[in-house]
């Protein structure tokens, strides 16, 4: 599929016209925010005295799930850690806290960096009202710490809620290294703590003993700014977007091989073609798409028509929405080295505590860019035998994420690898990389300077 | 050790190791060669199913032994 390609074998353009479902979501959504408080609240309303029983209810009667990347519903979570704080001993040190992930660990993703720069009033509505459902009075808002712009952005707004006194809750904005591991949970207490932004062993999981020891409650902050509109618009109007086992709407970021790389909030449920439209179509003809991000999977572009955005239809089509990153991938490139090239990425990554991951994630990474460049024959039956040795060997996901994407590239472009193990590499491979793998924090997609801008209904990424 | 329910009420108990602390002494693939083989790099890997009450003697000693206390019991 990597071949140089014949335009008579190429896939008709046609295949993802403009939108035909209803993607757009009616104004103001998630993206409609401002960054100043008085437009803040002409746009959405003053946010509602909920008790935090209300709020539970509301996120639960929502069906809100997690838009980091797990899709863990809200709901649960939450009282999971008030039953933490509640049985325990400790006293004034039980007392939960409340951390809002705004790191955006994936280089392929821009919508929580967006998502705080254009609506940061929406993200601190949410982390109010998770603080008052848990019985939070601290709450820490952590961000990539290379990110001017974005902690700029949610300092001044939380200095603008300060003048007013309108949260409970103090705010605290921590800034967090841009490695991959630094935003995984146990990563993000440590930082907090002012440790280094490090996995830890788990058990305890953060919801039973996080930072200094309390309950602590982490949500991704689009997750949070959901919980915002739905207390204020109510759980029927959260449902009526979406489908039934997955409502709501969520933002997805868009970019490869289309005219216009973008953030959008979509409604769950439109087929990924759709997100093709959505960021210009395709300026190129696709051969697969990175969903997920670089712990997702490739879907393959002839399922794009009939996958919907949901857990379970993306599930059926063998990947995961994950934080919500699309990346179209075009036929004149090669699946295999753009792989690698991400699994040497992760490789780097790694926070450096555990054995199978420091060990095992170059030697896949080796492996698997011996195939696609100089294409050793052996490397497919040894990334097969490796990735046993280090998926689910880690403290964190790190290496259970590459070992994901590159058992799904051996599967997508399968043809790809038996034509490199026969005839050696193919002239794609050396084509320049789409993917983008930052040699320094915060070159990628998700920072600052890579979002401008402002299309009708979504944010122009690059 | 298909069975290790049969002697009633005892709690099941399952090896894990903490991949941060584990420095690849192999103490515990020496000791517990039953449950525990050696990775590429000399990492455990563990028999994820409980562990049978015939080797929870031997189990608890490799327990005890790791220099870096990276080998766990966990109750079920």
């Amino acid at each position: 599929m990597s071949q140089p390609s014949d335009p008579t074998a190429q896939l008709p353009t046609a295949q993802f016209p403009t939108a035909q479902f209803p993607t757009a979501v009616p104004p103001p959504g998630l993206l409609d925010g401002s960054a100043h408080l008085p437009t803040h609240v002409a746009t959405f309303g003053a946010l509602p005295a909920l008790a935090a029983e209300q709020v539970l209810a509301a996120a639960g009667r929502a069906g809100l799930t997690g838009r980091g990347g797990a899709g863990f519903p809200v709901e649960r979570k939450m009282r999971a850690v008030a039953a933490s704080a509640a049985k325990s001993r400790r006293g004034a040190r039980s007392e939960p806290v409340v951390i809002a992930n705004g790191c955006e660990g994936e280089p392929a993703s821009g919508k929580d960096g967006a998502l705080l720069r254009r609506s940061p009033h929406l993200v601190l509505d949410g982390i109010a009202l998770a603080a008052r459902a848990v019985g939070a009075r601290t709450a820490y808002l952590c961000v990539h710490e290379d990110d001017s712009a974005v902690r700029q952005t949610v300092q001044d707004a939380i200095a603008q809620r300060e003048a007013v006194r309108s949260d409970e809750v103090d705010v605290v904005v921590v800034g967090v290294p841009a490695r991959y591991s630094a935003s995984e949970e146990t990563a993000l207490v440590s930082a907090v703590e002012g440790g280094p932004a490090l996995p830890r062993f788990t058990p305890p999981r953060p919801f039973e003993r996080g930072v200094g020891g309390r309950p602590t409650l982490i949500n991704n902050v689009e997750t949070l700014a959901h919980l915002a509109l739905i207390c204020r618009r109510g759980p029927d109007w959260f449902r009526a977007a979406g489908t039934p086992d997955a409502p709501g709407t969520t933002l997805v970021t868009v970019s490869g091989a289309v005219a216009a790389p973008s953030v959008h909030e979509i409604p769950l449920g439109i087929p990924v073609s759709e997100l093709i439209a959505l960021a210009g179509g395709a300026t190129e003809p696709l051969q697969a798409l990175l969903v997920g991000g670089y712990f997702g999977t490739w879907l393959p572009a002839a399922d794009a028509p009939h996958t919907p955005v949901t857990p379970r239809g993306l599930a059926a089509a063998g990947t995961s929405l994950g934080a919500g990153v699309f990346v179209a991938f075009p036929q004149a490139a090669c699946g295999l080295a753009e792989t690698a090239r991400v699994a040497r990425y992760l490789a780097r990554h790694s926070a450096g505590q555990c054995g199978p991951c420091v060990n095992g994630l170059p030697a896949l990474a080796s492996a698997l860019e011996a195939l696609a460049f100089k294409g050793d024959q052996r490397a497919p039956a040894y990334l097969n035998r490796m990735t046993g040795f280090v998926t689910g060997r880690g403290a964190c996901r790190l290496p259970d994420g590459a070992t994901r994407l590159i058992t799904s590239a051996l599967t997508v472009f399968a043809q790809d690898v038996r034509a490199h193990a026969r005839s050696g590499p193919c002239p794609a491979a050396r084509r320049a990389p789409l993917l983008p793998t930052p040699a320094e924090p915060g070159a990628g997609l998700g920072a600052a300077s890579a979002l401008s801008g402002a299309s009708a209904r979504g944010v122009v990424a690059r | 050790m298909s069975n290790p329910t049969r002697d009633g009420g005892e709690p099941r108990q399952r090896l894990r190791f903490n991949p941060i602390m584990c420095k690849a002494h192999g103490v515990c693939i020496e000791l517990l060669p039953e449950l525990i083989t050696a990775d590429p790099w000399g990492y455990p890997v563990l028999d994820g199913r409980p562990v049978p009450p015939r080797l929870l003697a031997h189990a608890k000693r490799a327990v005890q032994s790791c220099p870096t206390l990276a080998l766990l019991l966990i109750d079920e």
